[in-house]
């Protein structure tokens, strides 16, 4: 167990930058999970703590120790790929024990090892067939069984769950949380998935473009977004995003087509006169029959308990959850009112919180 | 392609016999040829089924082109230049693909033009360093007026011989050097998943054990391939051998070089009635080995074809 701490790092391809001086503090035995889209760096961050990529600029320290010029190997990370990345020639026990091959440990405790954890991840019985041989679920196993087997101070995760069908992926992503509250090790997960980052992460960083959005817990993250664009990628469905101007003298925001919305006391003393861009969620909205923000209906998500009902609120698209039981019709108006604790608001340039 | 009508089915079989019977006709024709006596087999008329002098023809040729000896020199020279070639090409190919260092490029664009300078082409310099493998140090010596300056100073005349001609080494060194088994070995690195080799550094193994431990397993079907060919393209060289191996008396020579000898003109028999069944038969002698090489190795690489190891 190790903690992990960045200082400005930095990674350039030639001359496009695509980690711009990122700064994170990951504390000993936590579970921190990556989250971005494709392209936007974490992967590329990941890879540069395990030292498969230089870094441009800046300092990596595990523990201690500053780690930025060490080959992986001195590194004390053990990494789980996307496509596992399992030795073809190897059985399975070769797998999961060459690390300890290399290290030269002696064959009778390398075996114990390998049992030991094969036990652990339900292996035993597949311990001398080879990668080829194994369904996915069973290969994503045998991936972490050689990641562990190093006891390792950090777990690196690539998004590990992203070949296997929704089922597994449950599946795994419980038994990655479990085997994460038994070793303790630090681990950093990174993925694309929102519902995994909520579902595992102590805490989740959001990376954008190269840079930190936010980091904070899974309710932070999604309670409190510190920008527009965590406010639209954490949650399904995202936060709706609508552009407003705040009334001061009203004491109200007036959206684009001339609704508008009191604000109470608080928010009001806190926002600035002027453009900002208003959120809410679209499962803390209250249907009313009169009053309240007016949408037309254009169609609608049926997931069973709830229905996500598409449509338009002052020409901008927004969705709202309704009840499942509630009956739908296009081009309809539906009035709703937003509590007060579930409104966001952002800057409309920089696109910040700013209550 | 998936078209099946009986013209088509026709013209396929046909192209498939007609190539069939190109290949095995003149293997026929030899193998009759060595079953008839001289007699027989200088008559006009073609011989079309075997006669019963197989044995003693054998044993003839065995006996006229020293072929023990001949064939034990093909075989060092074969395994030689084919084990070379393969451990040559293995470790060419893994420094062009996984290290980057100054001039790769080059380096790589210098083994691809090899490809337009086969053995044939540069025979005569070839020749000229198995004679004296010193040779072209002696001639910068020479040639910067080095040796001149030592024969001055301590009246030593400097004149280095290294003499390759008549031995292994000689037959073996200036086949080795591979740029088609090198693209080989490249193609198939370029295939194995970069993921492979940062699982295998997260591990800990360093480049020697990636290529020990990783790739050479790996590349198991494609060193099977690529060992039978080049052992083949070795058993058949014929110009190499014969101007690298004047002492016939001594060293000998290989196999496919006597093969030559055994064939009848004025110079081999001196005008006599020529003799092409004992010719046949140690055609038959010489053919063996590399037969029974593809015969064997062909398992493995077709395995290694169908198999493709993900």
């Amino acid at each position: 167990m190790a903690a992990v701490t960045l200082r400005r790092v930095k990674k350039n391809y030639g001359s496009t930058t695509v980690v711009h001086g990122v700064d994170l503090e990951i504390n000993a035995g936590e579970f921190v999970v990556i989250l971005g889209p494709s392209g936007c760096g974490k992967s590329t961050l990941l890879r540069m703590i395990a030292g498969l990529e230089a870094i441009t600029d800046g300092e990596i320290a595990i523990g201690e120790k500053i780690v930025n010029t060490l080959e992986p190997r001195e590194r004390g990370c053990a990494m789980v790929f996307q496509n596992y990345a399992l030795y073809p020639h190897m059985t399975v026990a070769e797998n999961i024990g060459y690390a300890l091959k290399v290290a030269g440990l002696a064959k009778a405790e390398r075996q114990a090892r390998i049992k030991a954890v094969g036990d652990m991840l339900g292996l035993t019985e597949f311990l001398e067939r080879k990668p080829m041989q194994l369904s996915g679920g069973q290969r994503q196993r045998v991936a972490m069984g050689r990641a562990m087997i190093r006891e390792p101070d950090v777990f690196l995760y690539d998004e590990p769950l992203s070949n296997l069908d929704a089922r597994l992926r449950v599946a795994m992503r419980v038994e990655i949380r479990r085997l994460h509250q038994r070793l303790g090790t630090t681990s950093l997960f990174v993925t694309h998935d929102q519902v995994e980052a909520m579902t595992l992460a102590d805490r989740i960083v959001v990376m954008n473009k190269g840079v930190i959005e936010q980091v904070g817990t899974p309710d932070d993250v999604y309670h409190r977004p510190a920008s527009t664009y965590v406010a639209g990628f954490v949650g399904s469905p995202g936060l709706n995003l609508l552009h407003a101007t705040v009334d001061r003298g009203a004491q109200s925001i007036r959206f684009k087509d001339g609704q508008s919305l009191a604000l109470d006391q608080a928010q009001y003393t806190t926002l600035p006169d002027g453009p900002i861009v208003f959120g809410f969620r679209a499962e803390q909205t209250q249907l009313v029959e009169q009053g309240g923000l007016k949408i037309t209906s254009s169609f609608n998500e049926a997931l069973g308990s709830s229905r996500l009902l598409h449509g338009l609120l002052a020409d901008e698209e927004a969705v709202i959850s309704i009840p499942g039981d509630q009956p739908f019709s296009v081009a309809s108006s539906i009035n709703v009112t937003i509590p007060a604790k579930a409104m966001h608001f952002f800057d409309a340039e920089s696109g910040r919180r700013i209550g | 392609m998936i078209e099946r009508t009986p013209l088509l089915n026709t013209a396929t079989y046909a192209v498939l016999i007609l190539g069939a019977l190109s290949v095995f006709v003149p293997l026929w024709l030899v193998y009759v040829g060595a079953t008839l006596t001289v007699r027989e087999i200088n008559i006009p008329e073609l011989h079309l089924f075997p006669g019963d002098h197989l044995v003693e023809n054998l044993q003839a040729a065995w006996a006229r082109g020293h072929l023990g000896g001949r064939l034990a020199n093909s075989l060092i020279m074969s395994l030689g230049v084919a084990t070379g070639k393969v451990v040559m090409s293995a470790i060419t190919a893994f420094g062009l693909v996984y290290f980057r260092f100054p001039g790769r490029m080059l380096i790589f664009w210098m083994i691809f033009i090899t490809l337009m300078l086969p053995l044939e082409v540069r025979i005569v310099p070839t020749y000229a360093v198995a004679a004296n493998a010193l040779w072209p140090f002696q001639s910068i010596l020479d040639a910067t007026g080095l040796s001149t300056v030592i024969a001055a100073l301590t009246g030593v005349q400097v004149a280095l011989e290294w003499n390759l001609l008549n031995s292994y080494t000689g037959l073996i060194l200036p086949l080795i050097a591979t740029a088609t088994g090198t693209f080989l070995y490249r193609q198939f690195f370029l295939t194995v998943p970069d993921e492979l080799l940062e699982a295998a550094r997260m591990d800990g193994a360093g480049p020697f054990r990636f290529l020990t431990e990783f790739l050479l397993p790996l590349s198991r079907a494609n060193m099977a391939a690529l060992f039978t060919i080049m052992f083949l393209y070795a058993w058949n060289q014929y110009l190499w051998p014969l101007l690298a191996t004047p002492d016939r008396a001594g060293f000998g020579t290989t196999s496919v070089v006597e093969l030559k000898m055994l064939a009848p003109t004025v110079s081999t028999n001196g005008g006599g009635t020529p003799d092409w069944n004992v010719a046949m038969a140690g055609c038959l002698i010489v053919m063996l080995p590399p037969l029974l090489l593809v015969a064997f190795m062909q398992r493995y690489f077709v395995r290694g074809l169908i198999a493709t190891e993900k």
